[in-house]
């Protein structure tokens, strides 16, 4: 699905990201993991072509991201910014069906089987009662599923996704967090996401891609790549972690910070 | 659902209800505007003459004198309505209007150059203005330019743009002070002495640049959801973007370059019409057209009979009851 290969972005001193080479299966659910500043969203901008790569190459689907058209490339994937803005008194039924954009031509209207997409994205996203209300007037939780429905509707391969739970409290995290799977299994629409909350990565992974200040530190299935030593490296804390051997979920509590970083602020 | 369903259906036929409003009003400003004046005509002679009835009396002042200064009014109103919508969505700021791409201080340093250094050439007026403004439009986008042009830098750019030409504007006023009478109304926007020969000028840039708005109205939706959010759904940012501000600076410069600086209408008319029909572009650009008609044909008749036979600038009328009513609107409806 993706090749990134020896990718730099940024300039010398403010280099964001170095010498990054990795590759993304299609078909899964890969986290990207980093303390604040370490290139997460930057790395996503990059292979969401928002972002041109300063050095290196990033393949998508086998040929180089900067040789795909706008349009064609939307067809594919689907990028969900950490923030988004909206026009103000847009209906949420509206906001869905700007993700069959990128399939029409120039001028041409939305016809019944754009309809009946957008109506199962907003099936798919839970969103049935809320449809006709202005987008401004939902709550987070809502306003984020209701991107997710316009993402849905531009029937991608790929969803990248910043930091899509930030803002929200537990309750509607999980719900973005299930939704998200659901679709990685239903649809099998593969999943890059940034996520702040180890837990949740660790959740939902089935990669995950831990960055320390732009380099890749580590990369693989979670408990193999969630550990002490990595908390320690790249987060500066220190936590226990818990892997059940039953369900194979991974938790990590009692965190503290490093002696090292206390002692270094006072 | 059935309740917001139901909400929703009504939303949208308010819609087509408001702009319908104002194609009537723009039909009864045009007609106001043909009809009232030192000699009124009733809309029975209005209609005939307008249907090719050249023996009525009143042929001479309807055809030759009120028309032509009419229809360049109803021109003027849809290109700055329109260049005024298509800036605000373009730079995502309801304060915009065409001062920002520099379209009026580019076409007032030009035009004043020529009414007070070269009165000799003043029949160049319009097309030197135009070229003032399309000039600063293009300087300002290049200006604003580093690796795409953001509405933030497009907008400081133009602030600064602006405050370079209008200084030139002031020295020129110093330097020739003695002729500056001539120049006042260029400066406020007047549409009297208006005849067909400025009507041809106007109308295919009007004609031009409605299509083309109404055609890309889609299009500006898109680019409403945000620079990166509409470039993931495919479209080309930056290029509408200039494409955009192409189309509204062609707009504004051909209304400006023949009625002088007339502010406001550009700010105030789509802000109107955004705060009764909403956002979509698909609506907003032709009601913005419309309201534009209405509001320059009115202020233009008013201006003309107020004070008879003191006839005051339409950019005066504008600003004083304009802005009160724009107030009236701004505290009434709160969704900006």
């Amino acid at each position: 699905m993706f090749e990134i290969k020896n990718v730099h972005i940024g300039y010398q001193a403010n280099e964001v990201i170095s010498d990054l080479t990795i590759q993304l299966e299609a078909g899964k659910i890969h986290s990207i993991i980093g303390p604040n500043g370490c290139g997460k969203s930057t790395f996503l901008k990059a292979i969401g072509n928002q972002l041109k790569a300063t050095y290196g190459e990033i393949v998508f689907q086998s040929s180089n991201i900067h040789k795909w058209g706008r349009k064609p490339f939307a067809r594919e994937l689907a990028y969900l910014m950490q923030e988004n803005e909206s026009n103000p008194e847009i209906t949420v039924r509206q906001l869905i069906e700007y993700g069959r954009f990128p399939h029409k031509k120039k001028f041409e209207r939305l016809n019944q089987d754009d309809q009946a997409i957008v109506e199962e994205a907003i099936k798919l996203t839970n969103l049935i009662n809320l449809a006709e209300r202005a987008v401004n007037s939902l709550s987070g939780g809502e306003r984020q599923r209701a991107w997710i429905a316009m993402a849905l509707a531009q029937q991608p391969t790929v969803l990248l996704l910043d930091e899509p739970t930030s803002y929200l409290d537990i309750h509607h995290q999980l719900e973005i967090i299930e939704l998200l799977k659901q679709l990685n299994t239903e649809q099998g629409i593969t999943i890059i996401l940034v996520l702040h909350d180890i837990n949740q990565a660790a959740m939902i992974s089935d990669q995950i891609i831990a960055l320390k200040s732009g380099r890749l530190y580590d990369f693989g299935i979670p408990k193999d790549v969630i550990t002490q030593t990595m908390l320690h490296d790249v987060f500066k804390v220190n936590a226990e972690i818990i892997i059940s051997s039953q369900s194979e979920s991974i938790s990590i509590y009692n965190f503290h910070l490093l002696n090292e970083s206390l002692n270094n602020k006072k | 659902m059935m309740n917001d369903n139901k909400g929703f259906r009504k939303r949208k036929s308010w819609k087509a209800f408001v702009t319908i409003c104002f194609l009537f009003l723009a039909i009864f400003s045009v007609m106001f505007s043909l009809g009232t004046g030192a000699v009124s005509v009733d809309i029975k002679s209005i209609l005939s003459i307008l249907f090719g009835d050249s023996a009525s009396e009143y042929y001479d002042i309807i055809w030759n004198i009120r028309l032509p200064r009419t229809l360049v009014a109803v021109f003027v109103g849809i290109n700055l309505a329109l260049s005024g919508a298509i800036l605000q969505g373009v730079m995502r700021n309801p304060m915009a209007d065409p001062h920002i791409i520099g379209v009026s201080s580019g076409a007032g340093l030009f035009g004043i150059t020529i009414l007070l250094v070269f009165p000799a050439y003043s029949h160049l007026l319009v097309p030197v203005s135009f070229i003032g403004a399309m000039l600063t439009s293009l300087l300002i986008y290049l200006l604003a330019w580093d690796r795409g042009a953001s509405p933030m830098r497009i907008v400081l750019a133009g602030v600064a743009a602006s405050a370079f030409l209008n200084a030139g504007v002031n020295a020129l006023y110093t330097f020739y002070s003695d002729r500056i009478q001539g120049a006042v109304s260029f400066m406020v926007g007047n549409l009297s002495a208006k005849s067909w020969e400025q009507v041809e000028i106007i109308v295919p840039y009007s004609l031009i640049g409605l299509t083309l708005a109404i055609l890309s109205a889609q299009r500006m939706n898109v680019l409403l959801l945000g620079d990166s959010k509409s470039k993931s759904l495919g479209l080309n940012t930056e290029g509408y973007r200039l494409w955009f501000i192409a189309i509204s600076a062609l707009l504004a410069a051909s209304a400006v370059s023949i009625v002088g600086l007339l502010g406001f209408v550009g700010l105030i008319v789509p802000h109107a019409a955004r705060l009764l029909v909403g956002n979509d572009y698909k609506i907003l650009l032709p009601a913005s057209a419309l309201l534009g008609v209405a509001v320059l044909c009115l202020s233009d008749t008013i201006g003309r009979v107020a004070f008879a036979p003191i006839e005051l600038p339409v950019g005066i009328i504008m600003g004083g009851i304009g802005a009160p009513f724009f107030l009236y609107l701004l505290r009434k409806k709160r969704t900006l």
